[in-house]
């Protein structure tokens, strides 16, 4: 009895323990298995956003290239040259005929056949609503509309001034929202869960609308309508890609001219009328600053109210005054050259305006390791001579440049011919922005902010700066207001405070780098303006999925990517490794190819961590390095006729490429000619050091030209490097701006924009 | 002799190299840095498999209350309400805690010291599969749904709630309403590889 109870006690206790242990094992073992999961999830998300922001500079590098062209240009008749003055004189032409292609869109006939919506002007919230309705159910708003719809908002937007002041005494509730760059099944989301538009409920949409997203277009309709129906209440701000330089490479004029054949390129010319006139900022009750990037440490809401903002067609392409004075200066460094540095790389984004951090490329955490050299932006004379020495070796360096390429340039004094229109005193408006009213409008909507204090350029994006919390401070102390909120980078969770609170960025753009990739979210501001944040994830399929497929479905669209990225750098990788193979026997240590990999991609990525995905065959702790190098070339290459360095040179700078290609194709028609494809590979690839023969474009030339028509279609020349990965619904996968995603260093995916 | 001091110091180089590497992920601001509530996650993936206890422990040598360096997010007193909206409207109340974090040359040493003398080692697959053998105490060869929640949320060092829905939602299957724990083992094994 008693002992039989104390054994049946002791037993209990030594199961009972055994039950406790076991579990606690379980436990363990399971912790360990969810913080690795976790761990992938962050060095996936790590590698969408250091491929996008490497990106970024090869956008910067183009388009310095083609201010720096366009800044010197001098017509001739000479035959090379030809395609050159259509890409420059395309935009005269425009500003030209502007005025009268406005009203054109009442000479569009609607057929009868048209069963998608109708608009009729005023607008009324009906016709808004209808709009959303017609677009959920994927219909397409008639070009004549369109066009109608564009000309009615920018006679509402040339009426708003630079910063919209709104008070919340009206409406009870603010609802602001970030980026949403063409994911219309995120703005069918917000408006189903927050509510349409109205007089009673406020939205702010704070830029980055259109670009990479399938649905551009039409998310622009949707809020262009309301903003018409609602001016009182509903507002939208600029961002960095309501930009026309920008829309042609991360896809909304693709979108444009694929969903409007005939009519598309009127409507691109009207957008790029629209972007400039929309405000830069919104400022609710004098208390909380909506702006799209960010700001700096010389932001000056004063001058901001002031400025012409419509001057700033493009933040890339954007010539300022003050160019006589530049040129004297440059003489007079060019004179004192001989003192100076050898020349700079020009393609670094420190040839514009903002003095820099030193001269190498940053990767994606430049910013870390160049903080201790980094010039301050304070120093503006610096800043200034700097640029000249950059501008003036600039000139030689594409000298050299046209030479090679067999293009003569004559030098002229005055400015080209192509921007004198812009001086010219009948049209007063086409005066040019200052350089400081440049920097203020770049700021407002290229900066990030960052932990450290100060503010210092943002080399990352090639324009605006990153400021820290004192920066921040700084500017809600000076004018009085309580936090800032901005959007411009994709957040895991859809939004993110930072310095003390007082900065909030919202993103709105759910799976923006992949299904599964991040949330989105919006913010709304009560009577007190108290945030209240609501995340959201518009994709049903990702909450079947358990954590694990979330991550692996994300995780294997950033691998591939990565692979790609290396695939396109393999003659560098090669000649590194053998630099390590010091017996010549083919193989390196792991530890090794990591070593290489991050000196020749630059991504600051976590190789050791990757290695197990993107090396599947490794004998112990050593790599055949060559058929590694051949087994990615075997997944990327679809042309085996194609002489693979020069494919792979290609491949790593084919957005550069295709942005060129969509400049020259003025007419937006698709194609460009097998000789302006060999010109302007040959003045591309020696400016940027390529070294490539004239038989080799030739021969490529010849091969990309499937029809033997003498012209290449833009989208099959990209469809040779298998840019696309997903269909489109209307089974020309080229044409779907998504599908240029995952890529390289250029067109890349979407990121921090 | 000589030869296996090079050895070690070889390896030691290759985990600084791991544990930076890991370390970075998490260094959001760049300054060497993490928060402390991620440093478990570092750690575990850095092949090391040690309990909530042994982590606190750990984290005791290594973590930096407040006051030096960066500051870390605080919590004003009208604190932000964040709400959580899936698109089958289940929604619940998250709200930041205050938190220190862990500068990266206090944790290098300790963690290297830890992968040279290889604690924390990970369970093996025929150990973790008796664990479950002795929850399963009527020897069916699965546990029930409520069973695993009981044990789980109750015994050894108890999951949260977002823990516990995190592993029900990939080891239950919904027509039995149980785990196969055996199978369940060996699907986890395979992803992990």
């Amino acid at each position: 009895m008693g002992s039989g109870t104390s054994t049946q006690h002791h037993f209990a206790f030594q199961n009972a323990e055994r039950a406790f242990k076991a579990a606690a094992l379980i436990q363990r073992w399971y912790r360990r298995y969810m913080a690795r999961l976790e761990m992938r999830r962050r060095c996936t998300w790590n590698i969408f956003q250091s491929i996008e922001y490497a990106g970024q500079q090869d956008q910067v590098k183009l388009h310095d290239f083609f201010s720096y062209l366009m800044d010197h240009f001098t017509p001739s008749s000479h035959n090379e040259r030809d395609f050159l003055t259509r890409i420059f004189t395309e935009e005269r032409f425009a500003q030209d005929s502007q005025m009268e292609k406005c009203s054109d869109y009442e000479s569009i006939e609607v057929p009868d056949s048209y069963r998608g919506p109708h608009l009729s002007f005023p607008l009324l919230p009906d016709h808004a609503t209808a709009l959303v309705e017609a677009f959920r159910l994927k219909q397409q708003l008639h070009a004549r509309y369109v066009l109608n719809l564009l000309y009615e908002t920018k006679k509402h937007l040339v009426q708003l001034p630079n910063i919209n002041r709104v008070s919340t005494c009206y409406s009870e509730e603010i609802t602001v929202c970030g980026d949403l760059h063409g994911q219309l099944d995120d703005l069918i989301f917000i408006f189903y869960k927050n509510g349409l538009p109205s007089p009673e409920r406020s939205y702010v949409f704070n830029g980055d609308f259109v670009d990479r997203g399938k649905d551009s277009v039409e998310i622009l309709m949707i809020l262009f309508a309301f903003m018409l129906v609602y001016p009182k209440e509903f507002h939208l701000n600029r961002g960095n890609h309501e930009d026309p330089m920008v829309n042609l490479r991360y896809g909304f004029t693709k979108e444009v001219m694929s969903k409007y054949k005939i009519h598309g390129k009127e409507i691109l010319r009207t957008l790029k009328d629209v972007f400039c006139w929309l405000p830069l900022a919104t400022l609710i009750d004098e208390k909380v600053l909506i702006l799209h990037g960010g700001v700096s440490d010389i932001t000056d809401l004063e001058l901001l109210d002031k400025i012409e903002r419509c001057k700033i067609v493009s933040i890339m392409r954007c010539k300022t005054r003050q160019k006589s004075e530049n040129q004297m200066e440059e003489q007079r460094i060019a004179n004192q050259k001989s003192s100076a540095q050898g020349p700079i790389p020009w393609f670094l984004p420190q040839s514009r305006s903002l003095p820099s951090s030193p001269l190498r490329l940053g990767p994606y955490k430049a910013h870390k390791s160049s903080r201790s050299s980094s010039i301050p932006s304070g120093g503006s004379l610096d800043g200034r001579e700097l640029s000249q020495r950059v501008r003036s070796s600039v000139e030689l360096e594409l000298e050299r440049c046209r030479q090679q390429a067999g293009l003569l340039v004559t030098e002229e004094k005055e400015e080209p011919s192509c921007s004198a229109s812009e001086t010219d005193s009948d049209t007063g408006e086409l005066r040019k922005p200052t350089q400081e009213e440049w920097r203020q409008v770049v700021d407002i909507l290229w900066s990030d902010p960052m932990a450290q204090e100060g503010c210092k350029a943002n080399t990352i994006r090639g324009g605006g700066c990153y400021f820290g919390p004192d920066v921040t401070e700084q500017l809600l102390q000076k004018y009085k207001l309580q936090f800032l909120i901005r959007s411009h980078e994709c957040k895991p969770e859809g939004y993110e405070f930072c310095h003390n609170r007082k900065v909030l960025t919202i993103f709105s753009a759910s799976n923006y780098y992949e299904v599964g990739s991040n949330r989105g979210a919006y913010v709304k501001l009560g009577p007190a303006l108290t945030p209240h944040i609501v995340q959201y994830q518009a994709n049903k399929v990702t909450h079947t999925l358990t954590m694990r497929q979330r991550i692996s479905r994300v995780e294997e669209s950033a691998l591939r990517a990565l692979r790609e990225k290396l695939f396109a750098h393999s003659s560098n990788l090669l000649i590194e490794f053998k630099k390590h193979d010091v017996d010549k026997v083919g193989l390196i240590t792991l530890s090794d190819w990591a070593a290489v990999v991050e000196s020749v991609l630059h991504l600051g990525l976590p190789w050791r961590m990757l290695r197990p995905q993107l090396v599947n065959s490794s004998a112990g702790n050593m790599l055949e390095y060559k058929s590694w190098l051949k087994n990615l070339a075997e997944e990327q290459l679809s042309r085996e006729n194609i002489q693979s360095s020069l494919l792979e040179t290609l491949y790593r700078n084919r957005s550069n490429l295709e942005t060129i290609f969509r400049i020259i194709d003025s007419d937006h028609s698709g194609f460009i000619s097998l000789d302006e494809l060999r010109q302007t590979w040959k003045l591309f690839s020696s400016h940027m050091n390529i070294d490539v023969t004239d038989d080799c474009i030739c021969d490529l030339a010849r091969s990309i030209d499937f029809n033997k028509d003498g012209h290449i279609d833009i989208n099959e020349f990209l469809e040779a490097f298998r840019l696309v990965e997903k269909t489109c619904p209307e089974g020309d996968a080229s044409e779907c701006p998504q599908a240029t995603n995952a890529e390289d260093s250029g067109c890349s995916s979407p990121g921090a924009c | 002799m000589a030869d296996e001091k090079d050895r070690e110091e070889t390896a030691v180089a290759e985990f600084h190299k791991k544990i930076k590497e890991a370390f970075e992920v998490f260094d959001h601001e760049s300054n060497n840095t993490v928060d402390v509530r991620e440093i478990g996650t570092i750690i575990r993936s850095l092949g090391c498999c040690p309990s909530e206890g042994e982590l606190h422990d750990l984290i005791a040598e290594v973590f930096t209350p407040g006051s030096e360096g960066t500051p870390r997010l605080h919590v004003p007193a009208n604190a932000v309400e964040i709400v959580q909206v899936h698109s089958d409207s289940q929604s619940f109340l998250e709200e930041e805690e205050p938190t220190g974090y862990i500068r990266f040359e206090k944790f290098l040493p300790v963690m290297t010291e830890i992968l040279l003398e290889r604690r924390y080692r990970p369970i093996p697959e025929d150990v973790l599969l008796r664990a479950f053998e002795v929850l399963d105490t009527a020897k069916r060869g699965f546990l029930t749904k409520d069973e695993l929640i009981k044990y789980m949320t109750e015994e050894g060092e108890p999951f949260s709630q977002e823990e516990m829905e995190e592993m029900l939602s990939a080891a239950i299957d919904p027509e039995s309403n149980s785990i196969n724990y055996k199978d369940y083992i060996s699907m986890m094994v395979i992803d992990e590889n």
